[in-house]
């Protein structure tokens, strides 16, 4: 961790957004992470995401659980609004929020711990509502909070610092996300921005649930030799399938694609992202192709990344419940409240 | 591109902008540290090791520094940092006991030093604590040269000329006053080891136009205001035209007003942004209300009844091309102002009637003696030039830098050694780390601004002519104006071996100067760094390839506020904030060299 907050120095040619802001006024807190966390690279690369696509931050909701990872929503965005909730209920209290105002953005930032030990069921469960949300884990095989025991995303034989390797299976978020019918599923690495920031920004602009499980190295408790979610070891096997770029809709998408190389998906809220393949073979819009790839890469040793899988054509929460447009949130009061009258005759009913 | 040679010297010393852009290369922010700490007499210490007038310089020193200062890119205005000299001179203690002594035994060598304006002051102050038997000639009355014949005591009051010329002469040099050297070939019969000239460049140029003798109200700059500082002229009339827009003329001008003027018209031929005068010189003048006519090109003084009572100009109009050239200009019209005065502040040039053409001592088609610029040795063995003399009128620093060039090279030419080896520059590194989140000197970024001199009253300071109009910080300025400082001595120190990639240095760092990325040529790097690099006078900091991805660690050094962050936040070490020493070799670290190879940063002063 940092004493001294980064200065704010206005430099004149720094970029702004449509809002006319920079990626300074995207920042939050000063970091009280470990220096070197992976979890503060995802931090930069949210700021990045944000800042680029003009979300206003009153407009922006960021949600989490425990954990280290779970502290992440302090060091961005300092004007949004957070929920820093439970260990694990993170999806049930952004689940609350969204039914109340589903005009805002919803970015969830969760750890392998929070989300696949404590907080599994509730994972599970916002998945198969299709909740609109961002929700991303940074995913580094421990509990770094409470000081580097193996989380459910530890692989079998990865060594500790001390004691005997992990001997139970892991569980794969992407893979289990895709069982549950996830409509946005990516996977990417703190150390990777590049990929990361458009992978977060059409999560952000997917109209569903959005699921990118980042490795994100614990630099001070699963950084070693033998670990398998280490720097060193994530830089040797991680291999891109498919990366995407985000279309600013102020751009048109100028550049004519090669068949089986690059092509645009059109997402349900109106929005624009170009896929391009690294690994021709790889199809991102087939669950069973998506499933087969990843278990035969993961039986492989190999970290497969990008854009594993997405569908536009699933509805989202609100949608399958033929809800209002309108924010709940935004309804008078005469609109939620059915009135005495209505109580009563639904009342008798049960009587 | 290949790793940067940070073992070179040369690269951490351009990292200190103000400290690469001083002639004298005066070690800035190790001496703004010490005024934080209040360490005033360290700091006075420090700034005379390198440029040997601190207090002089604190009040008039042209200030290279100033514009080449890194806080100036970051924001609009650089740290005071010639006002902070004056800080560390104003609350020194004595220190006179800390000034270097003539051994009790000279070493039988006998210099004789021309002129006692800073050039050769430097050279004796060099020389003479290593036994040299140094004699200055000086042709006035008294020591000083322009600072104290030119430069007005408004700016600069003689006691604070007094006493740092006094500390050099109290070194046990023999000084001459009123002995004019009026034949070189003379001098040189009286046997002198070696001879300095530091008799600067004594002729103020002339204006050639139609009535330029007719009256005896037309002055030349250097020679009228040398009149006023030695109270021959203390008078002037009510208007008064200055000719010419450089440093002279801002002098000439708020002269003026202090003898009685009460309309003084500074006439530029060319518009703003083409004026000689510093930016800060232009400003002063113009808080005491002087006014600068813009494009008034000289054409001849007007009479009447043989009285002079104006000046006809020529009103220009200049194309200013693309580059930002300027054209010769045409005339549109022509106008008359009506004057007392004139004084012609338009350039001085260099004169040496008094040097024999025939001794070996070439001189160029400009009549300027030909000088080697880095021995400052002429073409006739043991003969130096140094200051205004040898290359035409610059200033103070330059002529300080001048003086110890040439210490160093009459010290090798008495010793019978080649005057090109001469010790280079040395650096130390070492790291600022305390602890963990410690680092030795102030590392946050303070985001205050520039303080402003305060200045004696626009009433006030024209009741006598010597009232120095600026005050010089408030011990509460100081404090805040220290802390502008970015220490730019405090390396950034990359050792890739232990970088693991991990980005946090790159994502803390406040102005984006840090990316990793592939190597390639340096227009295409600079292109796609995080921040795009686009001051090409700036380096690029580029490590070998890193251990995990080969790529390489690239550090735009422009903008850097040496926050310290990314060492800060490196989990591995891999960057380290490092002070960097510049060992700038002098006269005595020369002596000192007979063993040891490197120098020692003037440890023997
Ligand atoms: C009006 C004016 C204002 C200036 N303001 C500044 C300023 O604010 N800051 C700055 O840095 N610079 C300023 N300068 C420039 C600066 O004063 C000179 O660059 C500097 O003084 C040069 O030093 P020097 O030792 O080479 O020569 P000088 O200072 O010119 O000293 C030469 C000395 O040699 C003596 N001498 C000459 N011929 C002989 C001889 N034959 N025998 C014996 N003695 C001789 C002269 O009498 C004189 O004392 C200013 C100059 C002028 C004219
Ligand atoms: C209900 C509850 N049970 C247990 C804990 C202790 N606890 C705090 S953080 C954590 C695990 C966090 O792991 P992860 O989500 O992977 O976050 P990381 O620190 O690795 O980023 C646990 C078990 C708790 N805070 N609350
Ligand atoms: S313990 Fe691990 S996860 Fe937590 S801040 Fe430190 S490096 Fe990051
Ligand atoms: S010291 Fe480091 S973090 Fe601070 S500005 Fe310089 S490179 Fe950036
Ligand atoms: S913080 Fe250190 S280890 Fe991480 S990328 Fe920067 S230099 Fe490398
Ligand atoms: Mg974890």
């Amino acid at each position: 961790m940092t004493y001294i907050a980064k200065p704010k120095i206005s430099l004149p040619n720094l970029p702004k957004n449509e809002l006319g802001l920079t990626t300074r006024d995207y920042e939050g807190a000063v970091s009280t992470l470990c220096a070197g966390c992976g979890h503060d690279s995802v931090t930069a690369a949210l700021i990045q995401a944000v800042f680029e696509l003009d979300i206003e931050p009153h407009m922006l909701a960021k949600m989490s659980g425990i954990g280290c990872s779970s502290k992440t929503p302090a060091y961005f965005v300092s004007e949004a609004h957070g929920f820093n909730s439970v260990h694990g209920r993170m999806p049930s209290v952004t689940t609350g929020a969204n039914a109340a105002n589903r005009d805002m953005t919803y970015i969830g930032v969760s750890g392998d711990g929070d989300s696949l030990s404590i907080g599994v069921g509730q994972f599970v469960h916002a998945i198969r509502r299709n909740l609109n949300m961002c929700y991303l884990i940074e995913n580094n095989g421990v509990y770094g909070l409470t000081k580097g025991q193996f989380s459910a995303s530890a692989d079998i034989g990865t060594k500790p610092k001390k004691g005997l390797p992990n001997q139970q299976e892991p569980i794969d978020p992407a893979s289990a996300a895709l069982a549950l019918g996830a409509t946005y599923i990516a996977r990417s690495f703190s150390g990777d921005k590049e990929q990361l920031i458009p992978l977060i920004k059409g999560a952000i602009m997917h109209s569903g649930f959005s699921l990118v499980d980042i490795i994100s190295p614990c630099v001070t408790f699963n950084d070693h030799e033998g670990s398998t979610k280490s720097y060193a070891h994530t830089r040797e096997f991680y291999r891109h399938v498919a990366n995407i770029d985000y279309i600013h809709p102020t751009e048109e998408i100028r550049v004519s694609y090669d068949e089986g190389e690059a092509l645009p998906i059109h997402l349900r809220g109106g929005d624009t992202i170009v896929l391009r393949k690294v690994d021709r073979d790889y199809d991102p819009t087939s669950r069973a192709d998506a499933f087969k790839h990843l278990r035969d890469r993961f039986n492989a040793g190999e970290i497969t990344t990008g854009l594993l899988y997405v569908n536009e054509d699933r509805a989202e929460m609100h949608e399958l419940m033929h809800n209002i447009d309108t924010p709940l949130s935004r309804l008078p009061y005469e609109g939620l409240h059915p009135g005495n009258d209505e109580l009563q005759k639904l009342q008798s009913r049960y009587r | 591109m290949k790793p940067t040679d940070t073992s070179n010297p040369e690269y951490f010393h351009k990292v200190v902008d103000c400290q690469w852009g001083c002639p004298a290369h005066t070690d800035v922010p190790s001496y703004i540290r010490m005024i934080a700490q209040g360490q005033f007499s360290d700091a006075y210490m420090e700034n005379r090791k390198s440029n040997v007038f601190p207090g002089i310089l604190g009040r008039v020193c042209d200030r290279p520094c100033e514009p080449a200062c890194r806080r100036g890119r970051v924001e609009d205005k650089p740290v005071a940092i010639c006002r902070l000299k004056r800080v560390a001179a104003d609350h020194r203690d004595d220190i006179t006991e800390r000034l270097p002594k003539a051994p009790e035994k000279t070493n039988g060598k006998k210099i004789a030093l021309l002129g006692a304006g800073c050039a050769s002051l430097t050279v004796a102050n060099d020389l003479a604590p290593m036994g040299y038997e140094v004699t200055i000639f000086e042709a006035l009355d008294t020591t000083g040269g322009l600072m104290r014949t030119n430069i007005p005591s408004f700016r600069l009051p003689p006691a604070v000329l007094d006493e740092e010329i006094g500390y050099i002469l109290d070194m046990g040099v023999d000084l001459k006053l009123g002995h004019r050297i009026n034949s070189m070939k003379d001098l040189l019969d009286e046997g002198f080891d070696a001879v300095f000239v530091g008799t600067g460049a004594p002729k103020g140029k002339n204006l050639e136009i139609p009535g330029r003798y007719d009256s005896d109200r037309i002055h030349i700059g250097i020679e009228w205001l040398e009149s006023v500082a030695f109270e021959h002229i203390k008078e002037i009339g009510k208007k008064v035209l200055i000719i010419g827009v450089g440093n002279t003329a801002m002098d000439c001008c708020r002269t003026s007003l202090r003898l009685g003027a009460d309309d003084v018209k500074v006439m530029a031929r060319k518009p703003r942004g083409f004026f000689k005068a510093s930016e800060w010189e232009l400003e002063d003048a113009e808080e005491e209300n002087v006014e600068i006519l813009v494009n008034h090109s000289p054409k001849e003084f007007v009479y009447e009844d043989g009285k002079l009572v104006g000046m006809k100009f020529d009103l220009m109009e200049y194309n200013i091309e693309e580059n930002g050239r300027i054209d010769r200009g045409t005339s549109t019209g022509e106008v008359v102002i009506p004057c007392d005065d004139v004084v012609l502040a338009i350039g001085q040039d260099n004169a040496f009637p008094w040097i024999e053409r025939d001794l070996g001592i070439e001189f160029d088609k400009w009549d300027c003696p030909v000088v080697n610029e880095t021995t400052m040795m002429c073409t006739r063995d043991g003969i130096f030039f140094g200051g205004d003399s040898a290359f035409g009128p610059k200033n103070i620093i330059w002529a300080v830098e001048h003086g110890h060039q040439a210490a160093i090279s009459i010290h090798k030419y008495c010793h019978g050694e080649d005057l090109h080896d001469r010790l280079p520059m040395g650096l130390n590194l070492s790291t600022q780390k305390m602890g963990m989140h410690e680092w030795s000197y102030s590392n946050d970024y303070d985001g205050v601004s520039r303080q402003l001199v305060p200045h004696v009253g626009l009433k006030e300071r024209f009741k006598k002519l010597n009232i120095e109009v600026e005050l010089g910080f408030s011990a509460e300025q100081a404090a805040e104006e220290v802390e502008r400082c970015l220490n730019c001595d405090i390396q950034t120190v990359f050792t890739e071996s232990l970088c693991i990639e991990c980005d946090a240095c790159l994502d803390i760092c406040p102005v984006n100067c840090l990316t990793i990325t592939p190597n390639g040529e340096e227009q295409d790097i600079r292109a796609r760094l995080k921040a795009p690099a686009l001051n090409p006078d700036q380096a690029l900091y580029v490590s070998g390839a890193l251990p995990h991805t080969a790529r390489v660690m690239v550090k735009d050094e422009d903008i850097c506020v040496h926050c310290g962050l990314c060492a800060e936040r490196c989990p591995t070490g891999a960057w380290d904030m490092q002070k960097s020493t510049i060992l700038v070799p002098y006269a005595a670290d020369e002596a000192a060299s007979d063993q040891p190879q490197a120098a020692t940063g003037g440890a023997a002063k």
